[in-house]
């Protein structure tokens, strides 16, 4: 016999054996390890890794140390160095994509690289650069040189390896806003006196604001938390905060100051994707706006207008 | 009239041309290393053609075979669990009111996010509290974890354009829960359920520093083979494996291309 639930209770119940299978999964292996982290950050370190049940700030003290404050100086230089390159690059990219007849194949080329395995892509890039490399041995052979110069193992390795690395991140979202964005307006800019690029910075960002969050987002978090390309193309002076996590780790076993450089990590993350959200609600919240649509009616109704005269 | 078209054409083609030359960017190091997989020696020196590096990656590299094992087992494994839990909870996501349900979606998200290396030093240090010894299992339950938040979030992207009235029209046609779920929303959603997949799958044979946090002994995976080979310097059998990766990846991208525009909207 069939028990007869109300309505709200049969959706409760569903939306539990649909819902919470992965509700819990992410409690367990998200939530929870992200909790010990944080607990971690405030504990002793333990004499041989692990920790001491007894509250401290030493971590976060530790973190103030010279030394560790040139890395994470460091870290910022490079992500946003990287960061801007990458999204310099894409935003062309992007709009020459959105504006081809053959987006599918030049999707196809994009993303290629892009998922061809992570290490093979930094492997290619070492063997490049090294002293015994590609570019040294082409150069020694044309006769410009002739002694292998050291491209490789410094920062300007590092920001090179990070903008291929990451590329396609930035061209990726700005691709698929660009894509939606109604050109005409930008032929409206033009017959109302702007030129290309005014109209491009002036009417056309203001539209793809969304795009440019995601982009800057999605390049800008996985760089400042870069860990395996310092690691391969950097030298001694490239560690990046990634680096120092790790060795703190698995090296000097002072589990509380890397669970605080997590924690710093974690948060500067967050910050980022809290402010693409809102960048996000905002485009929606401007596109509602009556303001807006009246004036980009009128920017049409103006160019259809003189295409006709 | 003459400084329009002129304007227009100058920037289209500075768009055209940066997008080519960042193609190219992208390529070359692909095409350096596979052009010299067929090196006859050692360095990056061209001395004649030779297929001997894909005779040692096929007869002679052992471990890597275990190694790339290993990464199908996690990668059929977790992509499985991923695609199936998450498909789950894009639909009681999307279509039900329960307690929690504010509190999943939010968690969903942040695993895309959060950087990589928090991902792994949080597992790593969460498993040695409770203490499971790091191997495969582990690698399975982190690599479940990093692909479920794409598969929910493809479902739900799909179930979006999903018309719920089909579901209400089943119902009154006197189908029950499961048959609803296995007549009606399943064969809609499948499109959406299977690029997740793909997805899961791709991620998972990708992946290199999560892993390499929660990897135990024996339980290396191609990616750590890969990188414990260019630790010890440049191997010509890396580039050899590099061209068979490369052209794995084309299939795959090639298999997807319908979806490649989702891809790009989802990443």
């Amino acid at each position: 016999m069939k028990k007869f639930l109300k309505p709200h209770e049969r959706e409760h119940i569903l939306g539990t054996v649909y819902g919470w299978p992965m509700g819990l999964w992410f409690t367990l292996f998200f939530t929870v390890p992200l909790g010990i982290i944080i607990l971690y950050s405030f504990l002793k370190r333990g004499l041989y890794g692990g920790v001491e049940w007894e509250f401290s700030l030493t971590a976060y003290r530790q973190m103030f140390n010279p030394s560790f404050g040139k890395v994470v100086l460091r870290t910022l230089w490079i992500s946003i160095l990287s960061t801007f390159i990458c999204i310099f690059l894409a935003i062309p990219c992007g709009y020459a994509m959105a504006k081809s007849k053959h987006q599918t194949f030049l999707l196809f080329l994009i993303i290629i690289p892009f998922w061809t395995n992570s290490l093979i892509r930094v492997y290619a890039w070492i063997s490049i650069l090294s002293t015994e490399g590609f570019i040294n041995n082409l150069l020694i052979r044309m006769g410009i040189i002739n002694q292998g110069l050291k491209l490789i193992y410094n920062n300007g390795a590092v920001v090179l390896v990070l903008i291929y690395m990451y590329l396609p991140f930035a061209i990726l979202p700005l691709f698929t806003t660009i894509d939606k964005f109604d050109f005409s307006l930008l032929d409206a800019a033009h017959d109302l006196g702007a030129t290309k690029l005014e109209a491009i910075v002036k009417v056309m960002f203001p539209n793809i604001r969304s795009g440019l969050s995601t982009a800057f987002i999605f390049t800008f978090i996985p760089i400042f938390g870069a860990y395996a390309v310092p690691l391969l193309v950097g030298g001694k002076d490239s560690t990046m905060i990634g680096n120092i996590i790790v060795d703190q780790v698995s090296k000097t076993r002072n589990w509380p100051l890397a669970s605080a450089f997590s924690m710093v990590l974690t948060l500067i993350s967050l910050v980022g994707v809290f402010w693409m959200l809102y960048n996000g609600k905002r485009e929606q919240h401007l596109q509602k706006k009556t303001t807006q649509q009246t004036l980009e009616h009128n920017i049409k109704s103006h160019h259809t207008h003189r295409g006709k005269a | 009239m003459n400084y329009h078209t002129y304007s227009r054409k100058t920037s289209f083609s500075f768009s055209y041309i940066m997008l080519a030359l960042v193609i190219v960017f992208l390529f070359i190091p692909l095409f350096v290393v596979v052009f010299f997989s067929f090196n006859s020696t050692r360095g990056m020196r061209w001395e004649g053609a030779s297929l001997i590096w894909y005779e040692q990656l096929i007869f002679n590299s052992p471990s890597l075979w275990t190694a790339f094992k290993n990464s199908l087992i996690i990668a059929l494994s977790s992509s499985i669990t991923a695609t199936a839990i998450g498909s789950l909870a894009a639909v009681g996501i999307k279509w039900y009111r329960f307690r929690g349900r504010s509190y999943i979606t939010t968690v969903s998200y942040l695993p895309m996010v959060l950087p990589e290396v928090i991902i792994g030093i949080s597992m790593l240090i969460f498993f040695s509290a409770v203490r499971i010894r790091l191997g495969m299992f582990t690698i399975f339950v982190a690599h479940t974890t990093f692909n479920l938040p794409f598969v929910f979030m493809m479902v739900s992207a799909r179930l979006d354009e999903f018309d719920y009235s089909t579901v209400e029209a089943a119902r009154d046609l006197g189908a029950n829960e499961r048959q609803t779920l296995t007549k009606v929303i399943i064969p809609s959603i499948i499109p959406a359920v299977l690029s997740g997949f793909l997805m899961c799958i791709t991620m998972s044979l990708e992946d290199f520093v999560i892993t390499f946090f929660v990897s135990g002994p024996g339980s290396g995976t191609l990616p750590l083979y890969v990188y414990s080979m260019i630790r010890y310097g440049v191997s010509p059998v890396i580039n050899a494996l590099s061209f068979v990766m490369i052209l794995g990846t084309m299939v795959i991208a090639f298999t997807f291309r319908k979806f490649l525009k989702t891809v790009a909207a989802s990443s």
